[in-house]
């Protein structure tokens, strides 16, 4: 979803990390995660396979996996989780695997980017890097439901009440705003974006009215899928005075990152916001 | 007005929507890694905290119930569960671990099976059987990222012929390709 449809989280991705002095390079050869709402629930033998390759591909250089998205968070997270536990299915993939030479021996770990920033990196790390502070900025984060749950898999934060996003936006100087049903769906996820637009940016526009109700000047998530919702939601939805803005790319503006790299225009709703 | 109420219709409706149980759904479902549907005690706290149910008629614990009384002609070719995000919310508030939206996906991939499968939803999984991935790569997303400073075509399969044909390999053994017509 990033690659392709919003480059510029990409970009900022790239740059807040290596302005963090973190190590990563390209994971070649790899495929769509696969995107877990449509392919796993198209045929999850599929989806195990397709994912197990894509950590197979980082097993044999080594690698841990960052992922920027949400998505790709929950299938490559949750296939490692369930082939580490399951022999029996373990082997059923690697027959699989084994056409194209491949082995996956459970040894991949999957980390999101904002587990990185919070848990390795650090607030205060993160607050030192920080040289144009937005001090006056109402921010209503937005976790997406996969990067939290389900929890019992991926024991990262509490599900219901999560305060990680919350701190690393404070990083910069701003406020994370409360609001109501903070934690609920953007709306896209498990192909009903896809099937039933309509249903999905009737979640959308709850969500919408419950950020602006809170004040807020823009949105901050942690996942391209959940961003497209907000971004064409909004544009679909008629609701265009609160941009939605990437971790990333908010880092990367408090950084001082060299703007050109941060996509902020080629959104539907572009990216402005006051330092004030 | 003489009211009658016609008793062999009724009896009739009733005999008819008896035949569409299936006893062996709820088996099947549990087969196929639906473990905790039977766990379910019907207390309604997925349909209150479904975003979902807000806006839809879909009621994720008639859903449970349906599957547990096999009601499959009701379930499978309905549009009702492909109206679930797979937020995760019912899964973290069930109070009898009953793994909804994996029994979700196991019901969706039955249907899927039987050929119910949305145009949308075709699309995408076309495009990952042609490109690895499920968004195109055209003229457009070049662009914008050769403007964001990426170089334009990612070194994903997309850059590898060789590593798109592994991932069609795959699709081939788990016969994906066939499962959704590509
Ligand atoms: S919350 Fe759990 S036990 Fe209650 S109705 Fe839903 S699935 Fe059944
Ligand atoms: S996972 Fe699906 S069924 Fe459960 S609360 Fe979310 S949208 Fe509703």
């Amino acid at each position: 979803m990033a690659p392709l449809r919003y480059p510029g989280i990409e970009s900022a991705a790239r740059a807040v990390l290596s302005a963090l002095d973190v190590q990563f390079s390209d994971l070649k050869d790899v495929s769509c995660c696969p995107a877990p709402g449509v392919f796993r629930s198209f045929d999850q033998q599929t989806w195990l396979a397709i994912s197990a390759r894509n950590l197979a591909l980082a097993e044999v250089q080594n690698a841990d996996i960052i992922t920027i998205c949400n998505g790709c968070f929950a299938s490559l997270f949750e296939v490692a989780y369930i082939l580490n536990n399951d022999r029996e299915k373990l082997d059923e993939i690697n027959a699989i695997l084994a056409d194209i030479d491949l082995e996956y021996n459970c040894t991949t770990n999957v980390k999101h980017f904002a587990d990185i920033l919070f848990k390795d990196i650090g607030v205060k790390k993160i607050a030192d890097s920080v040289n144009y502070p937005y001090k006056n900025l109402k921010i209503a984060v937005h976790y997406g439901c996969h990067f939290l749950k389900p929890s019992n898999v991926k024991n990262i934060d509490d599900p219901e009440r999560p305060m990680i996003l919350d701190k690393l936006v404070e990083a910069v100087g701003a406020t994370s705003v409360d609001y109501m049903d903070k934690n609920r769906c953007c709306g896209a996820g498990g192909g009903v974006r896809a099937r039933a637009k309509e249903v999905a940016l009737k979640m959308t526009a709850d969500k919408l009215e419950n950020i602006e109700k809170a004040g807020a000047n823009c949105i901050v998530d942690i996942c391209p899928f959940c961003h497209l919702q907000f971004d064409m939601g909004a544009m679909e939805l008629g609701k265009t005075n609160i941009p939605v803005v990437n971790l990333a790319q908010l880092y990367g503006l408090a950084f001082g990152i060299d703007k050109s790299k941060l996509g902020l225009d080629i959104q539907a709703v572009p990216i402005k916001l006051d330092k004030g | 007005m003489e009211l009658r109420i016609d008793m062999t219709d009724e009896v009739e409706v009733v005999e008819k929507k008896a035949k569409l149980v299936n006893p062996e759904f709820v088996e099947e479902v549990i087969k196929a890694g639906a473990v905790s549907v039977n766990l379910c005690w019907q207390c309604g706290t997925c349909t209150a905290s479904c975003p979902s149910g807000l806006h839809t008629a879909f009621r994720v614990r008639k859903l449970i119930r349906r599957v547990q009384l096999g009601f499959m002609d009701e379930v499978l070719p309905a549009d009702d569960m492909w109206m679930c995000t797979t937020c995760y919310t019912c899964h973290e508030r069930c109070p009898r671990d009953v793994k909804i939206p994996e029994i979700i996906f196991t019901l969706r991939n039955m249907a899927v099976k039987m050929g119910y499968m949305a145009e949308t939803h075709k699309k995408a999984a076309t495009l990952l059987v042609k490109t690895g991935h499920t968004i195109p790569l055209d003229d457009k997303a070049k662009a914008l990222r050769k403007k964001v400073g990426l170089i334009e075509t990612p070194l994903t399969t997309l850059s590898n012929s060789e590593a798109l044909e592994e991932v069609q390999k795959i699709l081939r053994h788990t016969g994906f390709d066939k499962i959704v017509g590509a």
